[in-house]
């Protein structure tokens, strides 16, 4: 393949991602790299969500119940590591595995059950097993309840640099999503994946082609839980801080607007999407024009919900849209 | 087992059961006819709370306030159909979803800006602040009585309206085949705006009756809503019938799992386990059940007749 326009596009952003911690300790702007930090760990959310979503159609609305997961297991795990002596529940590696076991054994339940219904009984069915899941965590007084729980300390991953270091967890972060990205890359256009878009395009005709569409969905299902707890893990460490709201039905809205706003079913419109959405959050909590004695900036979700439904009327390509010539007529 | 505090926490999940059930006809209404998932019917009802609250403050009477608020929940839905969903009928559920989303960022919003970040209350007058003895020696509030009551009322009368009537008619009409209805000369645009201007008329007056017992604030209608959800998946999308038994369900088991299952639990558990996981599991419990329903039927218990 050539390289085309969106091509040249996600080059220059690796670049300038992989430039930006240098470039910000230049201009004293170390508040920016948290800002990307964060939203490096919500495009690994997105990419996640995208696989199930983008490629596989099944608009799940309980994904950040999966980025709730994966900041409980560290938020437990060190309060244990600390007030218990448990030392190995505040190391990272085992943190790690266990996001990546408890992730897997809620998408497989959650996804079991929603999956046996399509449409708009999927995303509510989805939307009500995410809020659960809120509910059980605003229940469980001993991580704080709806207050939440500050971290002792990041994760310890001895053989890698400190994450308590704010550059170190960027290119950390990185390092995930870009490996996500190369995944998913693969994914779709593996065997795997071209069952999930016909599972997409047309079910009924694959399982008439004798494809058990339901395993296919629900492996998939699974994988984009696993993929979203790490992401939990990542933010659950970039905050220093865990609690319910991360896991508010609201958030996982704010996923699938990243996905939707960046370019939805390819494989790099989600990184564009959170970029754009945290930088448009930034920008217009930031408007100082005040009006009759109100800072429109203090209200500035009162422009972004009418902004958003124009976005889906009339730019329905997203950013990548604009990048990537209209091609394949998808 | 006290059975005063069964009595009284049944009656008080039959009356969640009947705000949910305002929320879920409504829901289920637009979902079934229109084929429009929409999120911000939350809105609706956070709003129809407001404008009690505002009106009941203005008149002084809050029963006078409801019944000047109502027209006025009915116009906000008609406006933002018009103005924001038309364009989505023809859209994907996705689309829909995000468009409706959008709406609920817009009117919290909107709220905060005109009626400020602190909750109202709405006061209610004396003579139904009071409480009756439903039984010898057990009082129990009027006010919730008086919800019992309108949501049996609204139920009857949805009832009537949709078996009974011409308008009821075309809604069961535009239900199974809405070109048809079209291609028989109705205006299937009008149509579709006077029903979800009476969804957000019931979903208003569910944020009305609600005011005076839980607090008015931004939000208010975003959990009620997931739980109205629960309840249309429960009893199958589309179908009022359904809607109503499940918004009974659900209001039950919600507030009886809540009171008793702390002490359910203690049968079997160390007192401290129990009230640990007594919070979690309660509020698991409906969501537990609507799992169980899905593995069994996943249309829900009463899928309607010729939906598609």
């Amino acid at each position: 393949m050539s390289m085309n326009r969106a091509t040249a596009a996600n080059m220059v952003l690796i670049a300038l991602l992989l430039a930006l911690p240098p470039l910000a300790g230049l201009m004293d702007g170390e508040f920016y790299i948290i800002l990307v930090s964060r939203a490096l760990i919500l495009a690994i959310a997105a990419v996640s969500l995208n696989f199930i979503l983008g490629f596989g159609g099944m608009v799940s609305f309980g994904q950040a119940a999966f980025i709730g997961i994966g900041a409980y297991v560290v938020g437990a795990g060190t309060m244990h590591a600390f007030e218990d002596g448990i030392e190995w529940l505040g190391n990272g590696y085992t943190q790690l595995a266990l996001t990546v076991l408890f992730s897997a054994v809620a998408a497989t339940v959650i996804g079991a059950i929603s999956l046996r219904t399509k449409g708009v009984y999927f995303i509510m069915i989805t939307l009500a097993f995410g809020q659960m899941l809120y509910f059980v965590a605003v229940g469980l007084e001993i991580y704080g309840g709806d207050d939440g729980l500050s971290l002792y300390q990041r994760s310890e991953m001895p053989g890698l640099p400190d994450l308590s270091d704010d550059r170190v967890l960027y290119y950390f972060s990185l390092g995930v999503l870009l490996l996500f990205l190369y995944l998913s890359h693969r994914v779709l256009h593996s065997r795997f994946g071209k069952v999930l878009t016909g599972c997409r395009l047309n079910e009924q005709r694959m399982a008439a082609l004798g494809f058990p569409t339901y395993r296919y969905r629900l492996v998939a299902f699974v994988i984009a839980g696993v993929m979203t707890g790490i992401a939990g893990f990542l933010l659950a460490n970039q905050t220093d801080f865990i609690s319910p709201a991360m896991m508010h039905w609201t958030r996982s809205g704010d996923l699938i607007i990243m996905i939707v706003l960046g370019g939805i079913g390819t494989v790099f419109g989600p990184v564009y999407g959170a970029l754009a959405f945290l930088l448009l959050e930034e920008f217009l909590s930031g408007i100082p024009v005040t009006i009759a004695g109100y800072r429109i900036g203090e209200y500035w979700q009162l422009i972004f919900g009418p902004v958003l439904i124009l976005i889906i009327l009339y730019a329905r390509g997203g950013i990548y849209g604009f990048l990537q010539p209209r091609s394949n007529g998808k | 087992m006290n059975w005063i505090l069964l009595l009284e926490q049944s009656l008080n999940g039959i009356q969640l059961g009947m705000l949910l059930f305002l929320l879920a006809a409504g829901l289920t209404l637009i979902f079934g006819i229109m084929d429009l998932v929409n999120l911000a019917h939350g809105s609706l009802y956070m709003l129809g709370a407001y404008y009690a609250a505002t009106l009941t403050e203005w008149t002084g009477s809050f029963p006078l306030a409801v019944v000047l608020a109502l027209p006025l929940a009915m116009l906000t839905g008609i406006v933002v159909e018009v103005v924001a969903l038309r364009s989505f009928y023809s859209r994907s559920h996705l689309d829909q979803v995000l468009a409706t989303f959008g709406l609920i960022l817009f009117f919290n919003e909107l709220v905060r800006l005109i009626w400020g970040p602190a909750g109202l209350d709405i006061p209610l007058p004396a003579y139904l602040a009071t409480s009756i003895e439903i039984l010898p020696g057990i009082p129990y509030p009027t006010y919730r009585l008086v919800i019992l009551a309108v949501g049996i009322l609204v139920a009857l009368g949805l009832y009537f309206l949709v078996s009974r009537t011409r308008i009821g008619m075309l809604i069961r009409a535009g239900a199974s085949d809405r070109e048809m209805v079209g291609a028989l000369g109705i205006n299937i645009r009008l149509l579709y705006s006077i029903i979800f201007g009476i969804g957000a008329m019931l979903a208003g007056l569910a944020g009305m009756m609600a005011g005076p017992i839980l607090s008015v604030e931004i939000g208010m209608g975003e959990s009620i809503l997931i739980l109205a959800f629960v309840v249309i998946v429960i009893g199958g999308i589309g179908s009022i019938r359904g809607a109503f038994i499940a918004s009974l369900m659900v209001g039950l088991i919600d507030t009886l799992g809540r009171s008793f299952l702390p002490d359910i639990l203690g049968l079997f558990l160390s007192s401290g386990y129990a009230s640990t996981a007594a919070p979690a599991l309660s509020s698991m419990m409906i969501y537990i059940i609507m799992a169980i329903v899905l593995a069994l039927r996943p249309e829900g218990l009463f899928p309607p007749k010729g939906a598609r």
